[in-house]
């Protein structure tokens, strides 16, 4: 008999097809989820080869990266957006794949649609070609992104070649306090841990922080288990994680739902498990987090100050912190709450669902956008989410506050749309990477959450949204 | 796939830490529908200086790079080592690579050699008027100096490199193996398919 398991090693072991001398295993993928930019290569691949799909009732694909935020339906603008956009459309007519077409009111970013059709589900493989794939493991689902070629092999055979991953516990302790959210806890485990800290290693969340999370707080947080590296990020399934499914247009239903929970209700990590590295975390001392530089693991509170290079031991660290503040046009000692912002980007998969409006809607609510905001861009993570952010009167909120309220995309998390921020100037936002032009050539980033995001819209730069709800 | 032997010719001395996707190539040359052709957009931001290293007449189409620590970091897109590749690398070296690119890379046919910072340190000095030999077969990586630096590669990894080989073919091979799974999958989490045709 084996001994005391992870929740990792379980859904892995269920998973092994075959395995080689090496070590190497192949993995069955039970659920795959494509979108417009990574796949076009891996058809093009299966075209070449004369390969098909091979399991499409496991694939279901939808357009979000470069579709417009403006009003829709209408052509895309851009020539090579539109291509993307149509080709993901015929690839799928000929490879018989389900597909959420653009002006679809389910339409949206690939991990905000994926939990919420219930398509994802715990103890399930899950692949997309996409970093940010790791969001699905707040299911319990273990869910990496993966490349076009390994897209393609997927779609050919509905497995992947795979070396065990070694595991990791994140174990984030007490309660959180006052406005303090699933981001603030997000960037303060990559604070921690560094962005090199996670790798080779599939990263487990616990602790009572996280238990008192919603869904969608756990989405975010393991949506930003790649800043740090790993692999992928996981929550054991709970009751929650089941209320939450339950009724979803994709997930089972009837006595196959019974047998599907009862399932589910053994993947939890066994008493006794152990974990190749465990990192407690105080989730009490956790306040608002936000960047200064162009590293995720570059962050601070906001009641900190932006540090010196020389406070870094290591000498790439040293030179990476120097080379951060010439592009982020920041001084060492400034503090952050003195940093003036441009533009606000409330969306992304990492902070695009009804969670994350409510609570940027709050700190909006009654008050105005400041004068120097140039953007301040609300975007819903799928059409269901806007449509429900509308039901509760949420759009009105932003509109009336001077906010720009949005047709559902990746937008502003990566500029591959038209909605970009303008070189040479400062956008808060609440996506997952602050990369050197992510936003946009010489964009500058901070990432937060979407309270401190809707806080530094209204006063014009970065706030402890705490000085505002308090 | 061109199989992988050994490969000598000038090595960029580039050498920079925590070199991410998005330097590697920026997301605006992302929308394309091919492979071919991402050269151009290869690391664009470092390019806009007309004395960069990367477009120095000895350094273009230069088969190695030596990159630094935590090469490839950042998102787990492919066009990163199709952009390499396409600018006509087919190996790079560097003390660590990020895991997702590591593996896209190898997919792609390219070949990544893990030393220790100080040999790589010191290939960075080589081969500014020296060129680089990778020998795969024998995984030792020589340069006109008598510099001599073995590396490790995953047998598996190493074998597929050799030989050209196609893994999706390789998998294929192994379809008694993945039906029986299937069988079996049916059969404990029936749940699990005809998902995205439930709605
Ligand atoms: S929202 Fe941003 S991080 Fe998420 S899938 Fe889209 S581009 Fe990637």
């Amino acid at each position: 008999m084996t001994g005391p398991r992870t929740l990792y090693a379980k859904i892995w072991d269920d998973h092994v097809v075959a395995t080689q001398p090496d070590g190497t295993a192949l993995i069955w993928i039970d659920r795959h989820l494509i979108h417009e930019v990574t796949s076009p290569q891996a058809f093009e691949g299966l075209r070449l080869a004369g390969r098909r799909v091979h399991r499409p009732d496991l694939t279901l694909a939808v357009p979000d990266h470069n579709v417009p935020t403006t009003r829709r339906p209408a052509p895309i603008a851009d020539p090579d957006s539109a291509l993307q956009v149509l080709t993901l459309e015929r690839n799928c007519a000929e490879f018989g794949i389900e597909h959420i077409a653009i002006d679809a009111p389910e339409q949206g970013i690939v991990h905000i649609v994926g939990p919420e059709q219930g398509f994802t589900l715990p103890g399930t493989t899950l692949v997309c070609g996409d970093s940010h794939t790791a969001t699905h493991g707040a299911l319990g689902a273990l869910a990496f992104g993966i490349g076009t070629s390994e897209v393609e092999h997927v779609f050919a055979t509905q497995t992947l070649l795979l070396r065990r991953s070694a595991a990791m516990e994140v174990r984030v302790t007490g309660a959180l306090g006052f406005s303090i959210g699933a981001k603030d806890v997000a960037l303060a485990v990559i604070g921690a841990l560094g962005t090199g800290g996670g790798t080779g290693h599939v990263i487990e969340y616990t602790g009572d922080v996280i238990a008192a999370l919603s869904i969608e707080g756990r989405m975010t947080v393991c949506n930003m288990a790649i800043e740090a590296g790993a692999r992928a990020g996981l929550v054991a399934p709970d009751a929650r994680t089941f209320d939450y499914l339950r009724g979803r247009p994709r997930a089972p239903a009837g006595a196959e739902w019974d047998a599907a929970v009862a399932y589910w209700s053994t993947l939890p990590s066994d008493p006794g498990a152990t974990y190749d590295r465990t990192v407690t975390i105080d989730g009490g001392a956790i306040a608002p987090q936000v960047t200064w530089g162009t590293s995720p693991e570059d962050v601070v509170a906001i009641t900190g100050r932006v540090p010196s290079p020389d406070s870094f031991a290591d000498k790439d660290k040293r030179a990476a912190a120097v080379k951060s503040l010439d592009y982020m046009d920041l001084t060492p000692g400034t503090a952050l709450a003195d940093v003036v912002v441009e533009n606000v980007f409330i969306g992304s998969c990492t902070n695009g669902r009804i969670e994350d409006l409510r609570a940027a809607a709050a700190v909006a609510r009654g008050r105005r956008v400041a004068a120097g905001i140039r953007q301040a861009l609300v975007v819903p993570g799928s059409g269901l989410v806007r449509a429900q952010a509308e039901a509760e009167g949420l759009d009105r909120v932003f509109v009336e506050a001077g906010f720009d309220w949005r047709e559902p995309g990746c937008s502003m998390c990566l500029g591959m749309n038209p909605d970009k921020v303008p070189a040479g100037e400062r956008c808060a936002s609440t996506s997952n990477r602050n990369f050197v032009g992510r936003q946009g050539p010489g964009a500058r980033t901070h990432l937060l959450s979407p309270a401190m995001a809707a806080a530094a819209a209204v006063t014009g730069r970065l706030t402890d949204v705490r000085e505002l709800m308090g | 796939m061109t199989p992988f032997t050994t490969v000598t010719g000038v090595a960029v001395p580039f050498g920079q830490a925590n070199v991410d996707t998005d330097v590697i190539i920026p997301a605006r040359f992302l929308k394309t529908i091919q492979r071919a052709g991402l050269g151009r957009g290869a690391f664009a931001t470092i390019r806009e200086d007309p004395a960069n290293i990367f477009d120095t007449p000895r350094n273009i189409g230069a088969p190695i790079l030596i990159a630094g620590d935590n090469f490839g970091c950042g998102s787990s897109r492919e066009h990163a080592p199709w952009a390499l590749a396409d600018m006509g690398f087919r190996v790079v070296i560097a003390p660590s690579f990020a895991d997702i690119f590591a593996g896209n890379a190898y997919k792609n046919g390219m070949l990544l050699v893990v030393l220790p910072q100080a040999q790589v340190d010191r290939l960075l000095v080589a081969a500014a008027d020296a060129e680089v030999t990778v020998d795969l077969d024998h995984q030792v990586v020589t340069t006109e100096y008598q510099d001599r630096f073995e590396f490790a590669v995953d047998p598996f990894r190493k074998d597929a490199l050799l030989k050209g080989q196609d893994e999706i073919g390789l998998t294929l091979t192994m379809a008694p193996a993945v039906a029986a799974f299937e069988a079996r999958l049916a059969a404990e989490r029936p749940w699990v398919s005809g998902a995205a045709r439930r709605a």
